[in-house]
């Protein structure tokens, strides 16, 4: 399914979409899948399953954390597949962001199959622009993959065009300029960035890097289709350490109040 | 005549190269691209860079005629001396180059990464030079291996940061010069240290490194009165190779060989041989041969030379051993090592441990065709090695004084 159709009904109820993320294997397999449905249960309207990478370069420390400690737990890609079945089984849409290697690596064409058999709704691809492309682009839209790439506020508006072009889904903008990560204020280029976009596209716009509040969320939920939100929900399990139960608690709690948040806006 | 070895699309080198990175750099790669061809078109540019090298790193280096070393291995082999340039290496010449358009551009803060420290420490040499603020980022086990290293990045001027994540070495420290550049690219400029990396570094870097092979065929030439028969350069991410192959590219009876670190032997897991295992990928930005497990895991490289130690390669490289233009060999650690002091008993020349993989190359070369003319680029001297070398082969421990008592 779609990430538009979360983004449409989201619109409907004129209101901000809000996009969850763990990484798969974190901190275990099956942990990861509980995680991820507990967020669902608690108001994500699209989950992102994050595939463990050994080179992050877009991600600040406490996602590394979270993929190295997932890595190191021994995650492959087929139990990133199979974490995404299990959360698409929710009718939520899901999402996979991944570096472009472990695809690669897998083979583009069948990675686009196999994460179509397993229900996922597409990839978001933070190390790959579309002029690199051709192969993932002509994958998805041979199995109706969702692609989303990335804005950032350096992006001239030639290449806002031609990347919300090659866009399926939504458009994710980087707020900040920066690697993922909880900041204490919302970035002031993820405005501009959004309006400069929605200029060029009829796409939604979902705005990640830096939420980790309800209020957060209220603010960019004002000018945005959806708030895209990590690191938050990483630091919640990290904290809670070897007690899952509280480490659920927490994440449902941290939902509920993001989801009150893209409400309020 | 370069069409065989230049992009046909622009930072591509047939299905390697190209700009795998986030689009938060896009516009400072194309950026740094303009900037670069202006610069390399713009004489004022050129002529400062030349002078540089000239005056403050000593270049062009000796081509050294290596006699006693020739007699042991049976073909005539010539060192071009980049182990003489200031800072004790080739990075020298690419960190000037990039230093200078950094200038150029207006910008005033450049970030490096380093695995053993000769390019944090030439990127910190080039920053107090130009005046540039610098940050080197330096992987935690790397600092403590190399802890006199981050002593003279210190004593130039230099922030040495310590990455802590991954496997707290040469690529991490990478990653996290990377995690930099994506919030500070309005002022700041990477000084990517070998000729990998998205576009423009693999070409960028090739043509600040190229006088190597430029001024090695000059002097060849006027030496010996031809060209030498072979090439031969150690390869990690590159750019020493590709300086001194870019010199001899068109020059189709010249033969261009790469020697890869083999570490303990390129049938065991510990080695650093990418083109050896010919794994396509991915890596800090460009498609090519990458170290890499099946689910596309960049996978630890080794070798005895940290200048070596690295999971990728140069995007050039691997498209050179893909048209079979230039060859590859795997090198092991004890390979190295025996030449190592072969070199340093028969010429009194140290070499660094990177650069005794291509004299061991060289020696491989020499047997396979005695005879003939290798020219060898000796990248750098082994000041910096002296650590591994007293424990590789037991040295240090003067001779007790026989004659102590019995005056």
């Amino acid at each position: 399914m779609s990430t538009a159709t979360a983004f449409e009904k989201a619109r409907a109820d004129e209101r901000a979409a809000l996009v969850g993320y763990l990484p798969a294997g974190f901190p275990d397999v099956a942990g990861g899948i509980e995680a991820m449905t507990a967020m669902v249960d608690a108001g994500c309207d699209v989950i992102e399953v994050g595939l463990p990478y050994s080179d992050p370069v877009m991600d600040g420390p406490t996602i590394q954390a979270a993929a190295q400690m997932a890595l190191e737990g021994g995650v492959r890609i087929t139990d990133v597949l199979r974490t995404v079945e299990a959360v698409a089984a929710t009718g939520t849409p899901t999402v996979v962001m991944t570096y472009w290697n472990p695809v690669l690596r897998y083979g583009v064409d069948r990675f686009a199959r196999d994460l179509a058999t397993a229900g996922g709704a597409g990839l978001i691809t933070p190390d790959l622009v579309p002029d690199e492309a051709d192969d993932w682009v002509a994958a998805a839209d041979e199995h109706g993959l969702d692609k989303v790439f990335l804005v950032a506020p350096s992006s001239t508006d030639d290449r806002l065009r031609r990347t919300t072009q090659a866009c399926r889904g939504f458009v994710y903008a980087t707020a900040v300029m920066g690697v993922t990560g909880a900041r204490e204020s919302t970035s002031s280029l993820a405005g501009p960035l959004v309006e400069r976009t929605r200029a060029v596209t009829e796409l939604p716009v979902g705005v990640g890097l830096g939420v980790s509040t309800g209020d957060q969320a209220a603010e960019v939920a004002r000018f945005a289709d959806g708030v895209i939100v990590g690191s938050a929900f990483v630091r919640r399990v990290l904290d809670a350490g070897s007690d899952r139960a509280a480490g659920l608690a927490a994440l449902s709690a941290l939902t509920r109040d993001l989801a009150e948040g893209v409400r309020r806006a | 005549m370069s069409t065989q070895t230049e992009p046909a699309t622009e930072g591509r080198f047939g299905r390697f190269g190209g700009r795998m990175m986030p689009e938060a750099l896009m516009a400072a790669l194309d950026e740094l691209t303009v900037a670069w061809r202006e610069a390399m078109a713009d004489p004022a540019f050129t002529g400062e860079f030349q002078r540089m090298l000239r005056e403050y790193a000593g270049v062009p280096s000796l081509l050294y005629d290596a006699t006693k070393l020739s007699e042991v291995a049976g073909a005539r082999i010539l060192l071009k001396r980049e182990d003489l340039n200031h800072t004790g290496a080739h990075k020298i010449r690419n960190v000037l180059g990039q230093a200078l358009l950094t200038r150029r551009m207006g910008k005033t803060r450049v970030i490096a990464e380093t695995g053993a420290g000769q390019h944090g420490v030439a990127s910190a040499t080039a920053a107090a030079y130009l005046g540039l603020d610098c940050v080197v980022y330096m992987g935690e086990v790397d600092t403590q291996r190399q802890a006199l290293n981050v002593a003279r990045m210190h004593l130039l001027g230099a922030e040495v940061v310590s990455v802590k994540s991954g496997s707290r070495t040469l690529k991490d420290a990478i990653n996290e010069a990377i995690r930099d550049w994506v919030a500070t690219v309005d002022h700041t400029a990477y000084l990517f240290g070998t000729a990998a990396g998205p576009h423009p570094f693999p070409s960028m870097v090739r043509d600040f490194c190229r006088g190597i092979g430029d001024e090695a065929r000059a002097q060849c030439l006027e030496l010996t009165g031809a060209l030498p028969d072979a090439a031969v350069a150690c390869v990690g991410g590159g750019s020493n190779a590709i300086g001194l192959f870019a010199g001899f590219l068109d020059d189709g009876a010249v033969d261009l060989v790469g020697c890869e670190a083999a570490g303990d032997g390129v049938d065991t897991m510990r080695h650093a041989a990418t083109i050896y295992a010919h794994q396509f990928g991915v890596l800090h930005g460009a498609r090519t041969f990458v170290l890499q497990d099946e689910d596309g895991q960049t996978v630890e490289s080794h070798s005895i030379s940290a200048g070596l130690d690295y999971p990728g390669v140069g995007p050039q490289h691997a498209y050179l051993s893909e048209t079979g233009r230039a060859t590859y060999r795997p090198v092991t650690d004890k390979q190295a090592m025996d030449a190592f002091a072969l070199l340093s008993r028969t010429e009194g020349i140290i070499p660094a441990i990177e650069s005794a993989h291509a004299v061991a190359g060289a020696l491989q070369l020499a047997r396979e065709r005695p005879g003939s003319t290798i020219l060898v680029n000796l990248s750098g001297r082994g000041d910096k090695d002296m650590g591994t070398a007293i424990d590789w082969f037991g040295l240090g421990e003067a001779r007790p004084d026989d004659d102590a008592g019995s005056a």
